[in-house]
């Protein structure tokens, strides 16, 4: 019994790894498919998961996944089970992509010379930049507003949160001057942490 | 072997401090991999990010098993990549397991609070010091403008803006202009 619930969740987190493409949230739809499909989650627990895996340090994919494991493996056999679940998953998902990159990894390294690869990578490098750049924009939004949103800017100074604004403000002097520049992102990431808890953002 | 474990502790360092997806990695990634141990330039960065955009698998993961791989081969792909899932193992382990309504808790979300502006602050730095190395010219500028608006605006997906612009650099640069 336990061994067939960790085979499946070994199958369905390899299967996940292989066919979502993208961000963390990429995974999303498949475990909506393991809730309806296993008695491991149901879906009501899925939002839930999602939000500890956005608040808990780790990449989101890789969180969801040891989080779904763990409830399938808890559900079938307590807690030992539960631990074994979560790595089991993790490591299935993991698994398609290591052996993918590793592949190409060897042909990136052979081609990167290569004057079409040079000239494709030219044109990709910026667009990588400005989608990234996207990214920052809706981070800054999450950060900094508070959660109703009405876009009418009357309303626009009791949506923002004005802690939030500072304590931005004040990183990114921090981040720009001298001697505190170079400081580990980890203590900024620390140093906002402590912020948010003494000030109650 | 040392190559390996200093991979492995690494990587475990990004995870455990990377809130979000593989994006809110790259400054943390900037800061460990290109700056301070050297194993990959920014450029290279950037184009792993592409790959691991339109490849399969969550992007954190695809990073960190190319910076691996580059830097010490088979072993050291699957070291750094398991050094990224260890924190997120450990953690939700300990989550799942022990704390119930763990975002109930009203520090919890204070804190979250307090870490989403420094990640937010933390990516634009790392853009701006991308855009040093990606945006060499006019037409790059171009392309970032372009690419931003398609992804942010029109939620245009990543593969194909990545598809579209390697196609237009062979196309804008095609028999000549070598950097």
């Amino acid at each position: 019994m336990i061994l067939q619930t960790f085979a499946a969740l070994a199958y369905e987190f390899f299967k996940t790894g292989l066919f979502s493409i993208g961000g963390g949230l990429a995974t999303v739809p498949f475990l909506r498919e393991m809730a309806v499909k296993y008695p491991w989650f149901s879906p009501d627990m899925l939002s839930d998961m999602i939000a500890v895996s956005e608040s808990t340090p780790g990449p989101i994919g890789v969180n969801m996944a040891t989080y779904a494991g763990f409830t399938a493996g808890y559900s079938a056999g307590g807690l030992p089970m539960g631990i074994l679940g979560g790595v089991i998953a993790t490591l299935s998902l993991a698994a398609p992509s290591i052996i993918i990159i590793l592949l190409l990894s060897g042909v990136y390294q052979k081609f990167k010379s290569n004057p079409l690869v040079e000239n494709a990578f030219y044109a990709v490098r910026p667009a990588v930049t400005g989608m990234i750049a996207a990214v920052a924009v809706t981070l800054i939004e999450a950060a900094l507003l508070t959660d109703a949103f009405t876009p009418v800017i009357s309303e626009l100074m009791r949506l923002v949160s004005m802690k939030a604004v500072i304590l931005f403000i004040l990183l990114a002097a921090a981040m720009n001057i001298k001697p505190l520049k170079k400081l580990h992102p980890i203590i900024f990431i620390v140093f906002a942490g402590v912020c948010g808890a003494v000030f109650a953002m | 072997m040392k190559k390996i474990w200093e991979l492995f502790k690494t990587f475990a360092k990004i995870g455990a401090f990377t809130f979000g997806g593989g994006y809110a990695m790259l400054s943390l990634l900037q800061r460990e991999i290109v700056d301070k141990h050297k194993w990959a330039t920014e450029e290279e960065l950037l184009d792993y990010y592409a790959i691991a955009q339109c490849t399969p698998g969550v992007i954190a993961i695809n990073t960190a098993t190319f910076v691996g791989a580059k830097r010490a081969g088979i072993a050291g792909g699957i070291c750094a990549t398991l050094g990224v899932l260890l924190p997120s193992i450990v953690i939700i382990t300990v989550i799942a397991a022990f704390i119930n309504h763990f975002l109930e808790y009203e520090i919890v979300q204070h804190i979250l609070g307090g870490i989403r502006v420094a990640v937010a602050v933390l990516i634009i730095n790392s853009v701006i010091t991308m855009s040093k190395k990606s945006v060499v010219d006019i037409i790059c500028a171009a392309i970032a403008v372009v690419s931003f608006v398609l992804s942010l605006v029109f939620s245009v997906s990543p593969i194909l803006i990545v598809i579209a612009a390697g196609a237009l650099g062979l196309i804008l640069r095609r028999g000549g202009a070598k950097s």
